[in-house]
């Protein structure tokens, strides 16, 4: 398969598959606290959470790059520790990322938690259980099913991202050059052949990522394992 | 044994409802009885610690379980207390097995396995260990949800309506079973119910709630079947509530004659406190009634009221009759007395009622 730019794409697996796992690790405590522990300004935060779906995306890769910029606070502190500039690298794509794709977990996952009958969890207390441990043997598995379509909504918009990639990280290749920009570099080359290509390609992996999830991950959740 | 719950708890449940009791309940079956809204569910939650009274002592024997004066308050998990749950809250990703082991997770594996055994055949449900709660009948579920809570072995056992769903036949078997498991433990049982039918099954006391308050306190015999207040013959089923006027008392016999509101209509009942010429609230059961459609001789009852049978409506297994009696009477029938009878709307009948089947109550 010539002409597809497989260090795009590469690096858009990999982009994605680093952010997924950081949006599951702060999407599902903040979707939990959403669903759980109401407070008259809860819906505050989740406007917060829930802006990226509205906003373009380069009016919030303008704001995270100047986040980034030398004169910022994170900017200087990433610049101490790591001794180089933040914008433009691999790492600001990271951040970029888990900030534009965190409603796609943290909306299925709080309206999965929300969706248990909260008898269940006063139940798992009055057996005797933590709250940590009824979340973990009674929230997580009843909410199985919100979390994977969360991950892989998650999954698949980092990879589709292109306003906020340009914004933040720009086109170097190897470091911040994604695939959907090296299919718009592909265009604006006339290579229309190769565009088709990659384009192709991401469209087959991402139906099949959704399949999975439509499919056999659905299905294997009703059979979960035992106490 | 754990010893007895004290319980004084208040609560504001809202601008003009205030949950206000004070109870102390011995090992054995306690009926908590009163209409829905009356606080019932609240104080359960409040006792498992699910809910947060705004004052109050919660303790069982000497072991605190909160207490406002001295700021403790254990969260549910360290109460030792058991909860059924009105909608049961299995939980149904896990079989009955592994509802069962939830609560004893943290015993040895041997000790674990043995807990559970022998609380799955004493509630019957040991053929139904690999099961998962979707697949269970509703008195399985039942049976599931009060072993799942007293295989941990809590100081008390709070049950929320938890076999009002059930016919009375598999009501009455898993009531039989809690019986037998407490004959051995010996807990206080707090049993919530609205249902006057479950109070005779179950209790052998009984806490009348109203508003948020404890209106009554016995056995089932004396709060419900001679209630002393007009809420609880109202909450306990009796259909027919009249007000009457003392014609005449006579002490010797233990009755007093009472006229039926403005009507001419006199029933014998027994002596109450209301002297000639005052006023007395009457509870008599729809059941207690006799319904005749000639005029019956030969008797020992005292009453015999004239009345138009205006309606019979068909509830369930029994026949509700209306008649008109000088106050509308409602009157129990099976429907094959309905049938014998030749019932039909109107027509004159004879309404038959013992004097001890007429309850003074007050209001």
């Amino acid at each position: 398969m010539s002409g597809i730019d497989w260090q795009a794409v590469g690096l858009s697996l990999r982009l994605a598959a680093i952010v997924d796992v950081i949006l599951l690790v702060v999407g599902v405590p903040i979707a939990w606290w959403l669903a759980f522990r109401r407070r008259p300004w809860t819906f505050l935060v989740e406007s917060v959470v829930a802006l990226p779906l509205v906003l373009p995306p380069t009016v919030l890769g303008f704001y995270v790059l100047v986040a980034m910029g030398p004169r910022s606070p994170l900017g200087r502190v990433w610049e101490a520790m790591a001794g180089g500039p933040l914008a433009f690298t691999f790492e600001a794509l990271v951040i970029a990322s888990v900030v534009y794709s965190l409603p796609f977990v943290v909306q299925p996952v709080a309206s999965a938690f929300r969706q248990i009958d909260p008898a269940l969890g006063e139940a798992s207390s009055t057996l005797g259980a933590s709250p940590w441990r009824t979340f973990v043997r009674i929230t997580l598995p009843l909410a199985r099913e919100g979390i994977m379509a969360g991950a892989v909504l998650g999954f698949a918009h980092t990879l589709g991202e292109f306003g906020v990639v340009l914004m933040v990280g720009g086109n170097l290749p190897g470091v911040t050059r994604t695939v959907s920009i090296a299919i718009y570099d592909q265009v604006q080359a006339l290579q229309v052949e190769a565009a088709n290509r990659t384009a192709l390609l991401m469209l087959l992996f991402s139906l099949a990522a959704l399949a999975v999830v439509y499919g056999p991950l659905r299905r294997a959740s009703h059979v979960t394992p035992q106490a | 044994m754990a010893g007895p719950l004290h319980a004084s708890v208040r609560a504001q449940m809202s601008e003009v409802f205030t949950l206000d009791v004070s109870v102390d309940l011995p090992p054995g079956i306690t009926i908590l009885f009163g209409a829905s809204g009356s606080g019932k569910s609240t104080l359960l939650r409040a006792i498992a610690g699910l809910a947060r009274p705004d004052a109050g002592r919660i303790a069982i024997g000497d072991r605190v379980l909160f207490d406002t004066a001295t700021g403790v308050d254990l969260p549910p998990q360290a109460r030792r207390v058991g909860y059924v749950f009105q909608q049961l809250a299995l939980f149904p990703h896990f079989t009955v097995r592994g509802n069962l082991e939830y609560g004893v997770a943290a015993l040895p594996p041997a000790e674990r396995t043995r807990r559970v055994e022998e609380v799955a055949r004493r509630f019957h449900i040991d053929r139904l260990m690999e099961r998962r709660p979707a697949r269970l009948s509703g008195g399985e579920r039942q049976r599931v949800a009060l072993a799942r809570a007293l295989v941990t072995d809590p100081d008390l056992l709070l049950l929320d309506e938890p076999l009002s769903a059930l016919d009375y036949a598999t009501q009455s078997r898993i009531i039989e079973d809690l019986r037998a498991w407490n004959a051995a433990h010996g807990i206080p049982v707090l049993y919530v119910t609205h249902a006057h039918r479950e109070v005779f099954a179950l209790g052998e006391r009984c806490v009348v709630l109203d508003h948020g308050r404890v209106l009554a306190v016995g056995t089932p015999h004396e709060v419900i079947d001679l209630p002393a207040h007009e809420t609880i013959a109202q909450i306990a089923g009796f259909e027919n509530l009249f007000t009457a006027t003392v014609t005449a008392r006579r002490p010797s016999n233990g009755v007093m004659q009472c006229r039926l509101g403005e009507s001419l209509s006199e029933l014998e009942v027994p002596l109450g406190m209301a002297d000639v010429g005052g006023s007395v609230r009457l509870a008599i059961r729809a059941g207690d009634i006799l319904l005749a459609v000639e005029e019956p001789r030969g008797l020992s009852a005292r009453n015999v009221l004239r009345g138009t049978l205006t309606s019979l409506t068909r509830e369930g297994p029994t026949v509700s009759a209306r008649v008109d009696a000088g106050e509308p009477f409602i009157v129990h029938l099976t429907p094959g007395a309905v049938e014998a009878l030749h019932l039909m709307v109107p027509m004159p009948v004879w309404l038959v009622l013992k004097t001890h089947s007429c309850r003074v109550v007050s209001l």
